[in-house]
Formats: C-alpha cells, structure tokens, sequence
C-alpha cells in the first residue's frame, strides 16, 4: 500500500470500527469518522468541467504528491471534526472530505504549507507541555480545553498568538471545504445553480424587509410570460412585443 | 510557403474580429480569421463549466494562476501567459490580461454594455485635456443601434444626454441587497437605474437561447444567451461558409509590398511551431489594442522602418485603463435572510451612471457604480472569516462547532459591495513598446509598458471613495475595512487591473499625431484596418466593448464600401 491509502485504510478501519485505530507510529484517528468521504485521488472519468491538457496534467501532479505526514493529516482531520462535527442530518467536516481538500490546497497555494505543518508542530508541543501527549493522543476533553484557548482571535495572549492563527485559518479551510461540499450545501439551504426563471424577490421577502418594486421600475422588467416572443421595436426604441 | 489568397485577413476572434469577420463575410467577401487561442464553444460538454458544483473542482473553485478569476471561469489566458510573458520599464505598472481562445475576453467579460455619449466624443472641448475624437456621437449612432438589435441588450430609455437610450430588452428585477442600494441611493440624491448587459432577457431569434437565470456569465453561457463573440457572431458566420477559421494561430508580422500595402501576414502554427504566409487584399488587425499595436511595430520593412503604421512614432502611446476602487459593507437588517435562489443575470442588476456633469470638482471625467451582493454559489473562500461581523454586533469572533452553522447562516448574503469604473487622461507618455530584450515562445519580441497614474486619477479616486462610503451607509450598511488614504492612492487599482486597455492606435485628422482616420484605416497603409479598442481616443466612464463592436462594424462598412469603389 502506499501512504495514500494506507491512510485512506487507516480512516476507513476506525470508521467501520469506531475505535481507535493505530498505526505503527502511533498515530490515532478520530473515532467520529464515519466515511462518506469525498475523495480526490486520482482523476478518473468523472473528472471534467472544461479542464484542458495543461490543467488537467496539472492536478494529476499535484494529486500524485503528498505534502503531509500521516500525523499530520491525522491531526488536521481531528481539527476539522471539532470545527464542524458531524450532526444530522447533513453531517460535518470529515464527512464532506474536508481533509483531502485541505491537503489539495495547500499543495497547490505555497502561502498555505510552512502556517500549517509549523501549527501542527505548536498544537503537538503545546499539547506535550501541558497534557503530556501529542494532540491526537490527549483526551478529547484535554483538546476541546486547548481549542477554547486558541479559538477566538481577540484574545490578546501573546503566547498563544501562534495557536490562534494556526486555528483560524484551520477554520477558514474547514468552513470552505464543508460548505462548497454537496452536504454544506444542503446545511446552508442555497438554492441557486439550476435553471430558473428569476422573478423578483419574493413577496414575503418584501414585506419582511419593508421594501417594494415602484410602478415605474416594474414598467422596465421584463414580462416573463412573453420572454419567449422574439424582440421588436418602433423607430422610437420602443419594444412591441 | 504561400497558400490561399483573400479577400480579408481578420486576426483575432474577440468583440472586434467576430463583428468584423460577421460583416465582411456576410457581405460576401472570402474571409480568413486567425485566432492564436483554441476553438471553444461553452456548449460543447467538455469545455462547459456553467452549471457546476465547487465539488466537481478539487479546489473547489478557487483560482489558480492559469484561472486568477476562478477554476469555473471561462477565460483561458489571464495575468500571465506561460508562452507570451510581457515587461515593464523599471518604476512603472501595468497589470495586462489577454485570453487565448476563440472569442478572446468576451467569453468571460461582464456584459456590461454602454454607449459612450456625446460629451464622450469631445471631452477636450469640455476640460481642455486630452484629444477629441475625429467623430462624434452622431457618426456611430446608427451603429450602436444596430449593434443594440443583432446582439441584444437589456436596459431601459431614460433619456439620459450622455447615457443615451438604446434598443433595449427589458432589465431583470432587482435583487433585495439591490432595492438597499436603490433606497440609499434615493435618499443621497444619486440616480440609480437598471443595469444595462448584453444578456437576453427575451429571445432576439430562433438560433440563441433566453438567459435561464444562473448569474454564471464569467462562465460563458451553453445557451448563448450572453454575448460571446464566438457564440454570437462567428458561429453564424461560420455557416455562411465564406470563412476559414484558423485557430491556434499567432499571427506575428503584417507583411508589405514595394509600395508599403500590405500583402497578407505571416503566422506560426502554434501546434506545430511552423511559420505560414497567408495572403490577402485587406488585413484586419483585431487581437486587442496592445496585441495589435505588438503586431504592427513588429511589421518593420523599408517602407516601413518603424513598424507598419507607425511613421508617427503613436503605434503603443497613450494607451489607457479606465481607473477603479471598490468598498463592501455588512448590512445588518440582511441578517438570517429567507433563502431562496436569488442568482439572477450574472452580475449586477442596477448601476449608476456618471452623475456630476458640471460639477464643480477637483478631478475631470467621471465614473459609473456597479452593485454587487446577494446570496451567491458558495466557493472557495466562502466561510473564511465566518463571523467576522459579529464584532459589529457585540459577539465573539471566532470559536468552533454547531455555532458556526448558524453564523454562515445569519451572514450569508449579508453584504452589499460596490464598484467605481472612472475615466482616465490618456497620455503620451503611458505606452507599449517592443522590449529589444526579450522574446515570446514564438520567437516574437514581447511589450514592455511604461505607465504611470497622474494626479487626476488620484484624485477622482479619493471621490470615489467619499462617495462610496456614504451610499454603503445610506444603504444600512457598515462599510468593512479602513477607507484607503493617500499613502494608497485612494485604493486606485493598478493600470491595467480594469482590463479595458484603449488608444494604441488612436485615430485622428492628422497623420502626425494618429495611427489611423476615423474609419481605422492606417494613414500610412490603405488595405490595413483596426478593429479593437486600439484607435480609442478616449475611453469614457463607460466600458469600452460597445463600442468596440459598433466601430467595428463601420469599418466594415467603409471597408466594403471602399472594395466596391476598388479604392483597396
Ligand atoms: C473579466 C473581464 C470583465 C470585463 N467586463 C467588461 C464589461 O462588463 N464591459 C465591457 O465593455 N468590457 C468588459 N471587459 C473588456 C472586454 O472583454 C474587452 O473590451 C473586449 O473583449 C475587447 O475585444 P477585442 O476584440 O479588442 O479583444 P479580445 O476580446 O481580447 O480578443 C482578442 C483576440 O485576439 C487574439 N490574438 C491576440 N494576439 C494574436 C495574434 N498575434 N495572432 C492571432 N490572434 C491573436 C486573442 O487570442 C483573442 O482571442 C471585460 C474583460 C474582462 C477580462
Ligand atoms: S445568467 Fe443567463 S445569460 Fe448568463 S450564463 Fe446564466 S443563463 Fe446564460
């Protein structure tokens, strides 16, 4: 096996186990896995939203490398379960393939790579110095008590300055990742992408808002009952149909 | 090496070369029309990206330097080119976007479609600066219009002196963030009124389809209800059967006879790096303004040994970009909105024009609004900075968990953002140049740019702010971020940034100050004409591409005009 999928194996054991799992280097996974995952390994047939050659040669490089450890996509997997654990009925990070997401970006954006590996290694020694463990192996209350240290932005300790901004930006790919997934999608409730026949904004809407369409602005709009009637006009750039 | 010969050689497939390939073709004349990029049509399956999922991209959509808009955005090309890399002289900026592809930017472009006015013509004669145009607004009139009923644009007559009234399909409703800007622009006295776009709100014939809705314009449309210059123009001329199209085709040379008329062009082959000789009575330059005024100071011979068209030393000088500034704001009554598809057209559905004519101001020329907001596709980079806004309202920023869900639910669609596209100076002394220094894939010297901001445009840029900042509070908005001071230009964008690149070849009366007359004719070579933003005198507060089709298609006319009388 290679290290793709023996960490894909190791993911799938604890999912269909629910315990956890270790590996030779000690390595733990988050128990709350529960597959379903998105998975971008290799380009396969499926793969084509007006890509050309370049591109697509592209992505097949970027997809064939691997930039983290093991440990480390194991500790970036448990970071997104606690950013967005898994609830019903759209379930959460893990389940939307966050984790193969955040290792396919930070390939590809440089910016990404030293903020990430170097707060893996400040979670780990943070993690040593006051519970004894590295992350992954501390209790999952340990961990929540170290997320709320590091999770707000404001807090004005220095020495945890780099935890914080190591969270947030974990937070911001764990939020993009779910949510340009099909459950976040879902969660979210957007209903756009799909051929419509857009109308205005609804009357409820209006109402809600305290806002309405004036007579004059509505004689501009178009008619969408007659949107199928080819287009003519006088000579005074008046349309007729 | 020499093959077929033509009628017309037209290179360059965007909004200038499909009108002018569609013209010329239909008047019958046997017509060759180089691209460099590839075919492309957003119809066929394999090159379609509207109507995607961020789940079909394993980057969910977020740009890459071969995609800076987006990996769903139909431009291939962008900021850079692997094979046409471009310089700057040393101190000086120039951002240069270019797509390789049949259709050029129009695939991609926002579809914001407005006639220049008549003030737009003569702006010399208002404030004393820069150059009148050799024509005025009644010379393209009829051309506007007819462009308005071929291509179809929504909008609506408001009789406006310098925003002129058109042959417009009806405007889509606007969205809820647009009736905020529509009230707060109402109450600061500022005109707002419906956006005008080349977007077919209602059929305009049997071979395009109606905009079904999907606000994915900079994807390209498999309907072809927007314009693209592909979809609108040439495909139909394909049919007519009078054009060759030859694609990943670089035209680098116009080549001339004894005389200095040209002969024909030479290209290279991009697939199989050969280099062909294409000959024709007329040849049509349309690559956009800098890549035609490349093509030209590349066509040296001793008739003309400063490049074809440029015995006036102009091919390249007083190349200009419109300015611009943008400011969004959070608007707290938008707060945990019903949700329900509001994509609409892409882009805006609501602008403001120019509306300070005569305004005692510290800056000339003007600028256009243009509104953005609503609850749009998530994609890369949506949930960054979740709940940032709850800085505004008292609450924790950051924090992990179920609450998060319901902040991207409380924010979403909670912003309203704004746009400034002003008028700039041309100048002299803003260029492009062959760089003796360096060559492209094809052995072509690349453009080295040399352009500067003056003070007028610092300064209308410090009014586009004021004025941004007190529309987004009108609205019930909080505007985001600090407003940029002096130290940054007042947020002006970078030359180039607004990609509306004008005035390489800019036309005029006389031969010693212009490249070509008011029908983008060269003074110094009869049969060559220019079809893109090149002869521009001046760019407007308006986009520039409306009236890239409507010159173009006078052009043609005077090109075919000028075959019959057998003057070329
Ligand atoms: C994101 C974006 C948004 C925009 N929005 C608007 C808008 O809302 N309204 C508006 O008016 N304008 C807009 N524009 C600008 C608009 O796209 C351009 O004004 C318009 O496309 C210019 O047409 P053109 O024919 O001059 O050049 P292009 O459309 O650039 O086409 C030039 C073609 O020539 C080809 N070519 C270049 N060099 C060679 C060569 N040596 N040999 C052969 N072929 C060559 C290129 O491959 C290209 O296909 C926008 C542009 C962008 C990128
Ligand atoms: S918004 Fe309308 S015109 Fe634009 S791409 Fe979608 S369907 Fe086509």
């Amino acid at each position: 096996m290679n290290r793709r999928e023996t960490l894909k194996a190791l993911f799938l054991a604890s999912a269909s186990t629910g315990i956890i799992a270790t590996t030779g280097c000690s390595t733990s996974v988050n128990p709350n896995y529960r597959g379903k995952r998105v998975t971008w390994t290799s380009l396969d047939s499926t793969y084509s939203y007006g890509r050309t050659a370049v591109e697509k040669a592209h992505d097949q490089d970027l997809l064939q490398q691997s930039y983290f450890s093991e440990h480390e996509l194991v500790t970036i997997a448990t970071l997104c379960d606690i950013i967005l654990p898994n609830e019903d009925p759209n379930g959460g990070a893990l389940d939307a393939g966050v984790p193969d997401f955040v290792e396919f970006i930070v390939k590809e954006r440089e910016i990404f790579k030293i903020p990430l590996r170097g707060g893996v290694m400040w979670l780990d020694n943070h993690s040593i110095e006051h519970y004894g463990a590295n992350f992954i192996n501390i209790a999952e209350s340990q961990r929540l008590e170290i997320c709320d240290q590091i999770a707000y932005p404001e807090v004005e300790n220095t020495q945890l300055q780099p935890g914080i901004r190591f969270f947030s930006l974990m937070r911001d790919l764990t939020m993009t990742g779910y949510y340009t997934s099909e459950l976040g999608f879902n969660d979210l409730g957007y209903q756009g992408n799909n051929p419509n026949t857009w109308d205005g904004v609804p009357a409820s809407v209006l109402k809600r808002h305290g806002k309405q369409y004036d007579d004059e602005w509505l004689s501009k709009c178009v008619d969408q009952s007659r949107r199928e009637i080819i287009a003519e006009w006088d000579d005074e750039m008046n349309l007729i149909t | 090496m020499a093959q077929d010969s033509y009628d017309v050689i037209i290179v360059g497939s965007g909004a200038g070369g499909g009108m002018a390939t569609y013209q010329l073709a239909n008047a019958g004349l046997k017509v060759a029309l180089i691209e460099a990029g590839d075919f492309y049509d957003p119809a066929a399956d394999e090159q379609r990206t509207q109507l995607r999922f961020p789940w079909e991209s394993p980057r969910r959509g977020a740009s890459t330097r071969r995609r800076p808009f987006g990996d769903f955005n139909a431009c291939i090309g962008g900021w850079e080119l692997d094979d046409e890399p471009f310089t700057t002289t040393e101190g000086t900026e120039f951002m240069w976007w270019r797509a390789r592809m049949l259709g050029g930017r129009t695939n991609h472009w926002g579809r914001i479609s407005l006639r220049f006015g008549p003030l737009d013509f003569k702006r010399q004669d208002s404030d004393g600066l820069g150059h009148n145009w050799p024509i005025s607004y009644e010379d393209i009139k009829p051309y506007y219009d007819k462009v308005d009923k071929l291509i179809g644009v929504f909008g609506s007559n408001e009789g406006l002196y310098n925003d002129p009234d058109g042959f417009f399909l009806p405007a889509p409703k606007p969205r809820l963030h647009e009736l905020y800007y529509i009230d707060g622009a109402r109450k600061l006295g500022i005109p707002v009124i419906p956006a005008r776009k080349s977007i077919l709100t209602k059929r305009i014939n049997n071979q395009r389809g109606v905009c079904f809705y999907c606000n994915q314009c900079d994807r390209a449309c498999s309907v072809h209800a927007d314009f693209s210059s592909s979809t609108s123009l040439i495909f139909p001329a394909l049919n007519g059967g009078k054009v060759d199209l030859y694609t990943n085709s670089m035209v680098t040379e116009v080549t001339t006879d004894d005389t200095g008329k040209a002969t024909g062009v030479l290209f290279i082959n991009k697939k199989d790096r050969s280099l062909n000789n294409l000959l024709a009575k007329t040849v049509v330059l349309a690559a956009s303004a800098c890549s035609s005024a490349r093509i030209l100071l590349n066509s040296t011979s001793a008739q003309h040994p400063q490049g074809l068209g440029n015995s006036s030393g102009h091919v390249g000088r007083y190349l200009h970009d419109s300015t611009g500034a943008s400011r969004a704001a959070f608007i707290p009554d938008l707060m945990d909105r019903d949700i329900y598809n509001e994509d609409g057209v892409g882009g805006m559905h609501v602008y403001t024009p120019w509306w300070l004519e005569n305004a005692n101001l510290d800056f000339p020329r003007g600028y256009h609004l243009e509104i953005g907001g609503g609850m749009r596709m998530p994609s890369y980079g949506f949930g960054f900075a979740v709940n940032q806004y709850n800085e505004f309202l008292g609450k924790k920023v950051g924090g992990y968990g179920k609450q998060l869900r319901d902040d991207i639910r409380r924010f979403f669609g909670a912003r309203l953002s704004i746009a400034c596209r002003g008028e700039s100076i041309a100048q002299y002394d803003n260029y492009c140049e062959l760089d003796p220094t360096m060559l492209d894939e094809w052995g072509m010297p690349v453009l080295r740019f040399n352009y500067n901001w003056t003070k007028n445009e610092i300064a209308q840029a410090k009014h586009m702010q004021e004025t941004m900042e007190a529309l987004l509070e009108a609205s019930g908005g909080i505007p985001l971020g600090d407003r940029p001071g002096e130290d940054e230009n007042f947020g002006l964008t970078k030359p180039g940034e607004i990609i509306h690149e004008v005035g390489t070849t800019r036309m005029g009366a006389e031969s010693q100050t212009s490249v070509t007359n008011e029908f983008c004719q060269l003074h110094d070579a009869s049969n060559v004409f220019i079809a893109d933003a090149g002869p521009f005198v001046s760019q407007a507060d308006k986009n520039p591409t409306w009236t890239i089709l409507a010159l173009a298609w006078r052009t043609s006319d005077y090109i075919v005009e000028q075959m019959n009388k057998r003057n070329i």
